[in-house]
């Protein structure tokens, strides 16, 4: 079977992300009211060839917390769809 | 004392790390390419600066599963002496040969500048030959050089002596002004319990030959000769 996972990799909460806080003064200078606490994190998909969503699930959560991921500053989730 | 510098696809400080060990200091270095598995017999393998494959996903983060690490790793464990500079340090933090993690710089910059160290001890290698009460000027250029950790990890790190280096002003503070990433407690360098694995964001290779102006980091250099 083959999945795609779509993984969203986020800066811990209590970790400062200068990222964001250089987006929100962008988002000031733009003139939109009512924005805060932008915070940038990554977007990552990728295809998945596994007997069982248990099996897919478990391959990509190796990936994310071995490599796509640092778990002393980010967090993971992601969610699995079926392909074909 | 032989040293390995590991050449990754991005490092950009390995020649001036092997001009530094041979030119200027006159010991044994090679170069080793980062997809091989040999040391080549090297007792110190240091990882240079630059930014091994183009620092994506997050600096190091690849490059720690370079072919070669795994013996970098076996060398760790054994009570080899490894040392990573910059991106270096970068890897050793992804691979774990480190704890803590090196985050985007608080104040949205890439920081080049001179900056002040001042060794936290000197029971470790490369602080062995230092003067505790001197601060040294060492050039810096990262972007991602926030020395982060869990409080528990932070705690445990200070108590352990395995703070090499913090970013001090020129007369020796470790204040908030003379930070200049944000890292927690002004740490500019760590060690690993063990005290053969160390990391450090400055750069004491640029800061070694005297036509260069400065010769502040060849006593961290000449200190790992100890």
């Amino acid at each position: 079977m083959k999945f795609l996972a779509k993984i969203n990799v986020m800066p811990q909460k209590e970790i400062l992300d200068p990222q964001g806080k250089a987006v929100m003064i962008g988002l000031k200078n733009l003139g939109v009211q009512s924005l805060h606490e932008v915070r940038i994190g990554k977007h990552i998909e990728l295809e998945v060839d596994a007997d069982s969503e248990t099996q897919a699930q478990e391959k990509v959560d190796f990936a994310c917390k071995n490599l796509l991921a640092n778990l002393i500053m980010e967090d993971y989730f992601f969610e699995l769809e079926k392909k074909g | 004392m032989k040293f390995g510098i590991v050449v990754f696809p991005g490092s950009n400080c390995d020649e001036d790390m092997l001009y530094t060990l041979t030119a200027v200091m006159g010991q044994k270095a090679v170069k080793l390419w980062h997809k091989d598995h040999d040391l080549q017999g090297c007792d110190f393998i240091i990882l240079p600066g630059g930014f091994s494959y183009g620092d994506y996903l997050r600096s190091g983060a690849i490059a720690r599963f370079s072919p070669i690490m795994t013996e970098v790793s076996h060398h760790a464990q054994r009570g080899g002496y490894v040392m990573g500079i910059c991106n270096g340090f970068q890897i050793l933090v992804e691979a774990g040969l480190l704890e803590g993690a090196l985050l985007r710089n608080h104040n949205q910059k890439y920081v080049c500048k001179n900056i002040f160290l001042k060794p936290a001890q000197t029971d470790s290698l490369p602080t062995k030959k230092l003067n505790p009460k001197n601060t040294y000027q060492i050039p810096i250029a990262h972007g991602e050089g926030r020395y982060y950790a869990s409080a528990e990890t932070l705690r445990k790190i200070e108590e352990n002596g395995q703070v090499l280096f913090r970013y001090v002003s020129a007369t020796g503070n470790a204040d908030e002004a003379s930070n200049p990433n944000g890292s927690l407690n002004n740490i500019a360098g760590i060690s690993n319990i063990g005290k053969n694995v160390f990391g450090m964001m400055p750069h004491p290779e640029r800061a070694s030959d005297p036509i260069l102006g400065n010769t502040d980091g060849k006593n961290i250099l000449e200190s790992l000769l100890s």
